[in-house]
């Protein structure tokens, strides 16, 4: 098991390992985030604001964990469809769960290194330290990944049953999310019906919590054992979604016809 | 057992909604054999090496392979078949060396590095070793679907028009590796082809579709005859316009 997990992660890797262009694609975005992002705070502070105005990086920064944790997952499978390796992968005797496992090592490694290079501008140009959060940056760090995947699941489904007709769904679905996850202001600006939708998604929890962190510095666990609790719960239901769409997808004998749609 | 079946198929039926792509099929193939699958254009080739391969679940019917159900024991399966098709492709943006390290990785190989080296010999890659598949001719990317094919050693290869969209002497040369091979590893293989000279160097035995059903079974040669034809491509031709085949038996009777 370990082996195929090690040859599917590895395919990523020679992809990465060769493509400057796929390199830039993982920090294009991130940076430029990073930059508005930063730039804004810079003038709102400027503008004699109060100093929470900094959270603006930090939401920055972890909402980016979770789009990137998402889309790694989504786009490892949709890369095979787009390329017609899927059917070279699905009669190797490698399982479902082996594919899930290894593309979200890949979409790890990738979050990972986003994080590392985000911390480090936004401590280089804004003074912002993501490492004030101590050890708190585990639990968001894990829930936000867990979350992402789980929608990461929902959407390589969507993929891989629809194909190209679902690629504006694969980018558009975490955008969904954003405005009740609370990213860039507390829950309590949102209307009270909202607030109830927005504790609704293990995201907001962190988002929330970040901002204690910073203000506070301290951390309500329990809050956070409701946001992993909730990620159960959407994981199972994002891998049930994936395993019908597959499903649906043998029945339908799409599977070496899926990049023609 | 003086013949061993590896592939038992029997009632198979496969409709896409109201598309019956294959009619209760029944078929088997020994170890050992060249079987070919031959039909005009949407006869249900295709979908019928698909329903082999557990890529696409069948309306009805069961299929064995190596005496095991394919829906329960499908990765075991797996382990032991193959399949080259000009359909699929390996990731074009690897190298040739890359694609098939991952692939003999994700078989578990025991020894890649050496099974790699001995395959990419036989089908004459080892000079493309570290070329970017993207960039490899139709020639050369249907010897490196092969070679990925071979990885695993299998009992079973399943090979989809292996040879279109090639020029006639490459033709020639895939077939003679194939026939090495098949000759040298005893491996049956399962195979469908539009070129019928091809088809009668090549298989031991073929089995006729048309519109998703059997409509003729048994060598190259007895088709011939049973079709009245001079040659297989008219037995082709006959088949494919009646859909069926008049028995022997029956012409000489209305004769
Ligand atoms: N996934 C699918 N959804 C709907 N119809 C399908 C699907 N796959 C195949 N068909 C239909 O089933 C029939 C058999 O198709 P198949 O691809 O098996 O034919 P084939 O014998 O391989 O043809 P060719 O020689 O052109 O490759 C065709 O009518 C085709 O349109
Ligand atoms: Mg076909």
């Amino acid at each position: 098991m370990g082996l195929r997990i090690y040859a599917l992660v590895l395919r990523h890797l020679y992809l990465y390992r060769r493509s400057v262009t796929r390199i830039g694609d993982i920090f294009f975005w991130p940076v430029m985030n990073l930059l508005v992002w930063g730039f804004v705070t810079d003038y709102l502070q400027r503008m004699a604001l109060p100093q929470t105005v900094v959270f603006l990086i930090g939401g920055m920064i972890f909402w980016d964990l979770l789009y990137r944790s998402q889309q790694a997952i989504t786009l490892s499978l949709s890369e095979e469809i787009w390329v017609r390796n899927i059917m070279n992968v699905f009669i190797a005797p490698v399982s479902i769960l082996e594919i899930m496992i290894a593309t979200c090592i890949v979409g790890v490694l990738k979050a990972l290194a986003v994080m590392v290079v985000l911390g480090v501008l936004a401590y280089g140009l804004y003074a912002f330290n993501v490492l004030a959060m101590g050890w708190a940056l585990v639990p968001f760090f894990s829930i936000l990944l867990l979350f992402g995947w789980a929608v990461g699941m929902f959407t390589t489904g969507l993929a891989l049953r629809f194909g190209h007709a679902a690629e504006a769904l694969i980018w558009g679905i975490p955008f969904l999310i954003q405005p009740f996850s609370a990213v860039f202001y507390p829950v309590e600006v949102l209307p009270r019906w909202l607030q109830t939708v927005a504790y609704l998604m293990p995201s907001t929890y962190v988002f929330e919590g970040m901002r204690t962190v910073l203000q506070a510095g301290r951390l309500d666990l329990e809050i956070l054992a409701i946001a992993v609790g909730m990620n159960g719960l959407y994981l199972i239901g994002g891998a049930a979604f994936f395993g019908w769409m597959l499903h649906r997808v043998r029945e339908k004998g799409l599977l070496s016809r899926l990049y023609l749609e | 057992m003086a013949d061993e079946w590896v592939i038992e198929v029997d009632g198979l039926t496969k409709r896409f909604g109201n598309v019956t792509a294959v009619e209760d099929l029944s078929f088997s193939i020994r170890r050992g054999e060249v079987f070919g699958l031959l039909g005009p254009n949407g006869a249900g080739k295709t979908t019928t090496i698909q329903l082999m391969l557990g890529l696409t679940t069948p309306t009805a019917g069961t299929i064995r392979v190596f005496g095991l159900d394919l829906q329960r024991h499908r990765r075991a399966i797996l382990r032991r078949v193959n399949l080259a098709a000009t359909y699929v492709s390996l990731p074009t943006n690897l190298t040739v060396w890359e694609n098939l390290n991952v692939f003999a990785r994700l078989y578990g190989i025991r020894k890649p590095r050496a099974k790699i080296e001995e395959l990419m010999e036989l089908l004459d890659l080892a000079h493309l070793a570290w070329r970017v598949t993207g960039t490899l001719s139709s020639g050369q990317i249907t010897r490196l679907n092969l070679c990925k094919a071979l990885l695993n050693d299998p009992e079973v290869l399943f090979l989809d028009e292996p040879t279109a969209s090639l020029d006639p002497e490459v033709a020639a040369r895939v077939r003679d590796i194939l026939r090495q091979i098949q000759q040298t590893r005893g491996i049956t293989m399962v195979f469908t082809s539009h070129n019928m000279r091809e088809v009668e160097l090549m298989c031991d035995r073929v089995l006729f579709l048309a519109r998703g059903r059997a409509v003729a079974q048994g060598t190259p040669a007895e088709i011939q005859i049973r079709a009245r034809a001079r040659s297989l491509e008219d037995a082709f031709i006959v088949i494919a316009r009646d859909g069926r085949l008049h028995d022997v038996a029956e012409v000489t009777e209305a004769d």
